[in-house]
């Protein structure tokens, strides 16, 4: 599903450069669950941002799902972030002044589906994370874990291939990082490929495979015995 | 643009942020309508100005005396001109080519009038046939004055048309018999006076007649022209002045005054002072102009100071949306389109108002200087347009530099 080869990237601020992924390779098959760890600053963002098209590598290879992901234009750029990617991250990002629903239905407007399909759709995923009650509620309404099962649907409504999340858990409490990774877990079950970067290795060890980064470089990587997040809570 | 999921999609979001969609609005609506008021009362003002002149033709020349205050030649200050019939045919000897009408008048300011029962008391002028064209007076029915009634010295009367409103009571007036100071006069005709009231309560009767009833002899109290309109109006201007001067020198030569005695006779002339207010006008309307242009500019720098805020605001937005899938162009019509939606509807929204207010309260206005304040329904559109054009240009930029930024720079905006 996921293939890179020798990723590179700097960020440049004024003079000085930051090289922060030294040559990155791995590869992700279909129906996956993988944690990225690593200290703070080792890249694990810098990683899955790029792996989401949210930013682009400076050299190297990049394949998604058969397709080399490199100097796309917009137009296809946002075709496949709308319909190969699925993002979560730990601030959640949702749309402040829309209700619950209305952010989960966003990814099918960008798809073009129409507006009663939109949301028959949107309150399916909502369901699904438990959250159908409280569809016309605004992100402000709700707590920063049915923020993040908010998020989740959202990131699952255009039914992407791949699922990335960063630090998902990262502003949660012990009891709702376990509920979100029991979701996480759910839909893995179901197969979808999933990422998840994370520094907690509770939350790592449920995942099937802790990639590990350190200074821009993956230092070790190797599947894990997963443990059931619903035996937490 | 006509695109249903996009204009639904936009009127959430704005409605989901009314206070923001308020100012934008407000800020638009209130430019529109102010400029729309500014140049509804320049156009009132000039409107005003204009009937002031349309009272009587605009070319008219009219001459009246008074007493000297210089001595002169021998004679004595103090010493009423008394205009003859002679004066007039002096003038109207010297200049009959550039002349088009001309009228000597003979009136009594306070003259009884009687219709059987009803009296009235009105201002009785006897004229010439054609006062009709200087005082720009309509006939509503009948005749004006003729020839005829001059030679003969007929007692014949044409009467204004609050007149026949006050005496006749809506009985037709025409070969009535009213008395003036007793005396019968067959009425031969109404008219009407873009003067209004104060014109229309006089009485029309030949000059002869007048000067033989009042005992006037050859005496008239004033004369008046007009003069043949040049194409161009400064050259009218130009020549009128001159044969107002002349006139002026004329009749103070043939009645021995002082050329720089200013009271004994007094030339007005009309084209002059109309040149002098449509200059007053154009003034007027310009610094109008001046103060509504300025608001819309400040309409257009505050469209765009709100856009910029807006999208800076937006742009964590922006990132999430383009993280979704949306495409950069799609965002930049997002903005756009409610921009262009807000600024369009608010600036109609004041346009009306605007056109609202001087409706209404336009014939309220009972000033001579200030009649029918309207506005040109195209200019006022086009303002709209054109703030609703600048700001969708000032929204441009910075939409468009928000949507092609990576998604990653635009999530990490705070
Ligand atoms: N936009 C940026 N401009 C400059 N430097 C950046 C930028 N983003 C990240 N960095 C730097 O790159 C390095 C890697 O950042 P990254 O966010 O990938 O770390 P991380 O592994 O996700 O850390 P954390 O666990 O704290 O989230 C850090 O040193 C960071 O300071
Ligand atoms: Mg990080």
């Amino acid at each position: 599903m996921i293939e890179i080869k020798d990723l590179h990237k700097s960020y440049h601020m004024g003079s000085n450069s930051l090289h922060v992924l030294k040559g990155i390779n791995f590869n992700v098959k279909e129906g996956e669950l993988v944690s990225i760890m690593g200290s703070s600053g080792s890249g694990k963002s810098t990683l899955l941002n790029i792996l989401g098209m949210l930013d682009e590598a400076d050299e190297g290879q990049y394949i998604l799902d058969g397709v080399p992901i490199k100097n796309l234009n917009e137009k296809i750029a946002a075709k496949y972030r709308n319909e190969f990617l699925g993002f979560i991250f730990q601030s959640f990002n949702l749309i402040n002044y829309k209700s619950a629903l209305d952010n989960v239905s966003m990814p099918l407007y960008y798809k073009g589906v129409k507006r009663k399909e939109r949301t028959e759709k949107a309150m399916h995923y909502l369901e699904k994370v438990g959250l159908a009650q409280w569809s016309h509620h605004l992100p402000s309404e709700l707590s920063g874990g049915q923020k993040q099962r908010v998020a989740i649907a959202r990131a699952l409504a255009s039914d992407p291939k791949v699922l990335l999340a960063d630090e998902p858990t990262g502003a949660l409490d012990t009891k709702t990082s376990y509920e979100v990774m029991e979701l996480i877990q759910g839909i893995n079950d179901e197969g979808k490929t999933i990422l998840v970067v994370t520094h907690e290795d509770d939350i790592a060890h449920m995942t099937k495979r802790i990639v590990n980064l350190k200074d821009g470089l993956i230092i070790d990587d190797s599947p894990v015995e997963q443990i059931r997040a619903s035996a937490h809570v | 643009m006509f695109d249903l999921e996009r204009w639904q999609e936009i009127f959430e979001t704005l409605s989901k942020n009314k206070l923001r969609t308020f100012l934008t609005g407000l800020s638009v609506a209130s430019g529109i309508f102010i400029l729309v008021i500014l140049l509804g009362f320049s156009e009132g003002i000039a409107n005003g100005v204009k009937s002031q002149f349309e009272q009587d033709a605009a070319n008219k020349i009219s001459v009246w005396t008074g007493v000297t205050t210089k001595g002169y030649k021998g004679l004595n200050p103090g010493r009423y001109i008394q205009l003859k019939n002679s004066s007039f045919d002096a003038v109207e000897n010297g200049y009959d080519d550039y002349l088009e009408y001309r009228t000597k008048d003979y009136m009594i300011w306070g003259g009884t009038v009687n219709y059987n029962n009803e009296t009235g008391n009105y201002r009785v002028r006897g004229t010439m046939p054609d006062n009709q064209f200087i005082e720009n007076a309509d006939m509503g029915s009948g005749r004006f004055i003729s020839q005829s009634d001059i030679n003969e010295s007929k007692k014949v009367a044409v009467i204004g048309n609050k007149i026949k409103t006050d005496l006749f009571k809506g009985e037709d007036p025409i070969n009535e018999n009213i008395q003036v100071f007793g005396m019968n006069f067959k009425v031969v005709g109404v008219f009407y006076d873009p003067g209004g009231d104060r014109e229309e309560g006089q009485v029309y009767i030949p000059l002869t007649t007048a000067q033989k009833v009042f005992n006037a002899g050859e005496n008239i109290r004033n004369m008046a022209f007009t003069v043949k309109m040049a194409d161009d109006f400064d050259e009218a201007v130009a020549v009128s002045n001159a044969i107002a001067l002349g006139v002026e020198q004329k009749i103070k030569e043939i009645h021995t005054v002082a050329p720089d005695d200013v009271s004994a006779v007094r030339v007005h002339n009309t084209l002059e002072q109309a040149q002098k207010f449509y200059s007053l006008i154009a003034t007027i309307r310009a610094v109008f102009w001046f103060v509504g242009i300025g608001t819309i500019i400040a309409g257009i720098v505050g469209v765009g100071n709100i856009m910029l805020i807006i999208v800076k605001e937006r742009t964590k937005e922006i990132g999430i949306r383009k993280a979704l899938g949306a495409l950069p162009m799609s965002i930049v019509g997002m903005i756009l389109q409610e921009s262009v939606f807000v600024t369009m509807f608010s600036g109609l929204f004041g346009l009306i108002f605007g056109l609202g207010l001087l409706e209404l309260v336009g014939p309220l206005i009972e000033s001579d200087f200030i009649k029918y304040p309207q506005v040109d329904f195209n200019i006022a559109l086009s303002t709209v347009f054109l703030l609703v054009f600048a700001g969708a240009l000032a929204g441009f930029v910075p939409a468009y530099r928000a949507a092609m930024i990576k998604p990653i720079d635009a999530l990490r905006d705070e």
